[in-house]
């Protein structure tokens, strides 16, 4: 079995953010850019799978720049078998993201599809589940177990009200969660090794996937900012705080 | 002209809160008509549920064996057909809710506008980003239906109470797969408040310390009425089940009193409770981020600090 695996590049998780002054966008030059901490969860899970021997070739997939395949490089140093690098000057939008994997998937057969939940730059929350839904298979998000076996996967999900297990017939979407894995760290000579790996290009343009985002982000803004309060001396004077406030 | 179509989120046969959230997001697009669907395999007492909060022009009940859970492979394909018409719909920014909608969405071709805090114009919204440390303004395209989740602690509950809104049965005609099988719901089953809806919230860290530690945390928490949460590190470490995670990734509320107990305040923890009315830090390090948002801030050994306020309250 083949498992693609998005594999996108964001702001690192340590990076204050903060809002150009004009509110045309966050500051993103010379700032950190990490894989987002979900695929890397959703790459050690193909890797763990594919050491079991449930899976035969690890593939991840990134959508963006030329400059995407250093990115690349790193989850091929994680143990990936290949790359494929969609390249595409701009961002893409969710709904973009998910016809682009469709397209790679009638290409590619996997057998199984692992993504983060969310990005932790849009927090958007939706390509995995927009991939299943065109491609007409199960989709069983924010995992925090996966089994295979029988041609099914039999995921807990961490949901609001606790955990709740799913069967999903194979091929299927699966979003991770964070507990699911811990990612192994890349060593130096993964880093070699992974130089020889190969990375397909592919162009945007040539996918057939129409690029028309339907959202347009017209401002951006920094948070209201909480003022900071007071600190008291004791247990006495906060639950005398709190009973004036009404709030015990 | 905007007609709106609520997803109703329920459990156990009763209506979730955050169905009520969703309504008032749909109130300020100031449309024509809200209209909630129920989809399950026995609605009426859902539905009836609905029908009494304000603002709610109709209730769509939709009785399917197939709807007895809530697999968003099973309820997209329905949704999107009852969509016909709609110029919005709005679900929920839980877990149901974010599973569920972008594959509507997807099923429509159309965008989604995750976690809605507020309602500029009929398709403008504004929604966080990085962990809430930015706010964009989003337009969505008017010749669409816009499909969109709510961020639940952005909005209060519309009232319930005075509505009477009349339940239609929809009979949907969709091919629904069975790919997708409910195995397991997994309970925390505690007589505590639900943490996503609570007035008070009491939440323990890192600094906590142990799962039997813990019982500080409920036994206080159980004083004064509170919800039980936890930062993310928390949960990771085994201290406490992964429903009571609240931040960036686990759940975001806005209680009145927030208490969080030996948590630090990561930027994640934060942007879970930044709706919060009040919120109190205790914590040994004076430094800790936390203190930054706290309208309350004491600095001790919680294990010293929490017998105190318990003997302070009486």
């Amino acid at each position: 079995m083949k498992i693609l695996v998005g594999y996108k590049r964001v702001v690192d998780y340590n990076v204050r953010i903060q809002v150009k002054p004009d509110g045309s966008g966050v500051v993103t030059d010379g700032v950190k850019l990490s894989a987002n901490p979900f695929d890397d969860i959703a790459l050690e899970e193909a890797l763990r799978l594919r050491e079991k021997g449930v899976a035969s070739e690890v593939v991840v997939v990134g959508i963006g720049p030329a400059d995407l395949t250093a990115h690349l490089r790193n989850g091929l140093a994680m143990g990936a078998n290949r790359a494929i690098h969609v390249v595409a000057a701009d961002a893409v939008q969710p709904l973009t993201a998910a016809r682009v994997f469709l397209k790679l998937i009638e290409k590619e057969q996997p057998g199984l599809v692992l993504l983060g939940k969310q990005a932790i730059d849009d927090d958007a929350n939706q390509t995995g589940q927009m991939l299943a839904a065109l491609w007409d298979r199960p989709q069983a998000t924010f995992a925090g177990k996966v089994e295979i076996a029988d041609g099914k996967a039999t995921v807990t999900r961490e949901v609001d009200a606790g955990l709740e297990v799913i069967e999903a017939e194979l091929p299927a979407v699966i979003t991770v969660d964070l507990r699911l894995n811990e990612p192994r760290f890349i060593k130096l000579p993964d880093i070699m090794k992974a130089k020889a790996k190969p990375i397909d290009s592919i162009d945007f343009g040539s996918l057939g996937v129409a690029a028309h985002d339907q959202l347009k982000t017209t401002h951006y803004a920094a948070p209201a900012k909480r003022s900071k309060g007071v600190m008291v001396k004791d247990a006495a004077e906060l639950v005398a705080a709190l009973k004036q406030k009404g709030l015990l | 002209m905007s007609k709106i179509l609520v997803i109703a989120e329920h459990l156990g046969g009763t209506l979730n809160s955050s169905t009520a959230r969703a309504v008032s997001a749909a109130i300020a697009v100031k449309g024509d008509a809200i209209d909630v669907l129920v989809l399950s395999d026995a609605p009426d007492a859902i539905a009836a549920e609905a029908a009494r909060i304000d603002g709610v022009s109709r209730v769509l009940a939709v009785a399917r064996a197939e709807n007895a859970h809530p697999l968003a492979a099973v309820l997209a394909p329905q949704i999107a057909k009852a969509a016909a018409g709609y110029s919005h719909v709005f679900a929920p920014s839980t877990t149901f809710g974010k599973d569920l909608a972008p594959r509507v969405a997807a099923l429509l071709g159309v965008a989604q506008v995750s976690d809605v805090m507020s309602v500029e114009a009929s398709h403008t919204f504004r929604r966080p980003i990085y962990a809430g440390n930015a706010i964009v303004t989003v337009e969505a395209d008017a010749a669409h239906t816009v499909v969109a989740t709510i961020r639940t602690a952005s909005w209060p509950a519309a009232g319930s109470g005075a509505g009477s809104a009349p339940v239609e049965a929809l009979v949907i005609d969709a091919a629904l797969p069975a790919h997708t099988r409910f195995v397991a719901l997994q309970q925390g089953g505690s007589d505590r408040p639900d943490l996503q809806s609570a007035s008070k919230v009491v939440s323990g860290g890192r600094g906590v310390g142990s799962k039997e530690n813990f019982d500080i945390v409920y036994k206080f928490a159980d004083k004064i009425g509170a919800a039980v949460g936890a930062s993310r590190a928390a949960v990771d470490a085994g201290y406490c089940p992964n429903e009571m995670q609240v931040g960036q990734t686990g759940k975001i509320i806005a209680p009145e009193l927030y208490m969080a107990i030996g948590i630090s305040g990561a930027i994640q923890h934060l942007t879970g409770i930044k709706d919060a009315g009040t919120i109190v830090a205790i914590n040994k390090d004076g430094e800790a981020p936390i203190f930054e948002v706290a309208d309350f801030g004491l600095v001790g050994d919680l294990f010293k600090i929490i017998p105190e306020l318990e003997a302070a309250l009486g």
